[in-house]
């Protein structure tokens, strides 16, 4: 082989092209799966209220847009969202919360002392609704369109900074074509 | 002092041996099996890089669980990866169906296969040319040896 053939720099391109790939990789969140359910409806189900002795089912996540957010008092993370939630809430935003495999006398207590953002709290003590929203731990938190269908899911914490990259633009895209 | 450590790292061992009961219960043999290889199949989604079959977080032990209730159900191993791929997507499965954007999953290895055949024959063709030059030029330097005796 010549010394000055093109093939010389095949190792050398391919190297560049590898370096490429894995870099873009390494910006990329591994947590961050694609949501099989957006676009869906959410699932049935018909479970008890924390706060109340009504029984929910899907159809207390009609009529408005709004949050669901799953929480439970085990997950040191909710902590760290819950001043978040209560300032959405705040400002006017609905959300309502999954107490996802937790116990309900703690969970009460939690909201007793910590605020409660939640406009109703569904109970899901067995994972099972959480099971059929794709949800693999908490806090996550899906956008719920008036008729029921999830628009988003967010896994892990909600701060501003999320709210305003993924939320908003959804929201604002839905005021517009309203008006449209 | 070293026995001490010894009996201490048998005791390790064994522990973490029984850590991981079998407590699902199935009516055939026949049935536990398919529970086994769904295990392997279906991927847990907050630990990634375990299948179920591996993972102790507690997403994976009620999907276990739904899979267990699911099996004795009477449901095939087909529904039951449907089931799980319509809520966490193609991603909870190890053997995820060909899309456009699994096909370079399918389709990587077989490339690869094939350039590396292709460097293959070429590197041999080359070198089978260079062998040829090698004999005639050998070949040629016989008959000049005999002809020069």
């Amino acid at each position: 082989m010549k010394a000055n053939s093109p093939w010389v720099f095949l190792p050398l391109v391919g190297f560049v092209l590898l370096a490429v790939l894995l870099a873009s990789g390494l910006g990329r969140d591994p947590q961050e799966l694609p949501s099989a359910l957006v676009g869906k409806p959410v699932p049935n189900f018909s479970l008890p209220s924390l706060m109340t002795d009504k029984t929910l089912t899907q159809d207390s996540l009609k009529g408005r847009w709004q949050l669901l957010n799953v929480w439970a008092t085990w997950c040191p993370t909710c902590y760290v969202e819950h001043p978040f939630l209560l300032e959405l809430a705040a400002r006017g935003v609905a959300i309502a919360g999954l107490n996802y495999k937790d116990e309900s006398d703690p969970a009460r207590q939690y909201l007793a002392e910590h605020g409660n953002p939640f406009t109703h709290v569904i109970v899901d003590a067995d994972g099972q609704l959480g099971l059929d929203l794709g949800v693999y731990g908490a806090p996550e938190t899906f956008l719920i369109n008036p008729e029921g269908e999830i628009v988003l899911r967010h896994a892990g914490d909600l701060n501003a900074r999320v709210w305003q990259e993924k939320f908003v633009p959804l929201l604002e895209q839905d005021q517009q074509g309203g008006e449209a | 002092m070293t026995m001490i450590l010894r009996i201490a790292f048998l005791l390790c061992v064994s522990l973490s041996a029984i850590a991981a009961p079998d407590i699902y219960q199935f009516d055939t043999p026949e049935q536990e099996q398919r529970f086994r290889v769904l295990l392997d199949e279906l991927r847990c989604p907050k630990c990634q890089n375990q299948s179920l079959a591996d993972s102790d977080a507690g997403i994976a032990q009620d999907m276990r669980t739904r899979v267990e209730a699911m099996i004795k159900e009477g449901k095939s191993n087909d529904e039951i990866v449907d089931y799980f791929v319509a809520r966490y997507g193609d991603f909870v499965s190890y053997r995820p169906p060909v899309t456009p954007t699994t096909s370079i999953l399918w389709l990587a290895p077989l490339l690869l296969l094939g350039s590396g055949a292709v460097v293959i024959v070429l590197l041999l063709r080359r070198a089978s040319a260079r062998v040829d030059e090698s004999d005639e030029g050998s070949e040629d330097s016989d008959v000049n040896q005999r002809g020069d005796r």
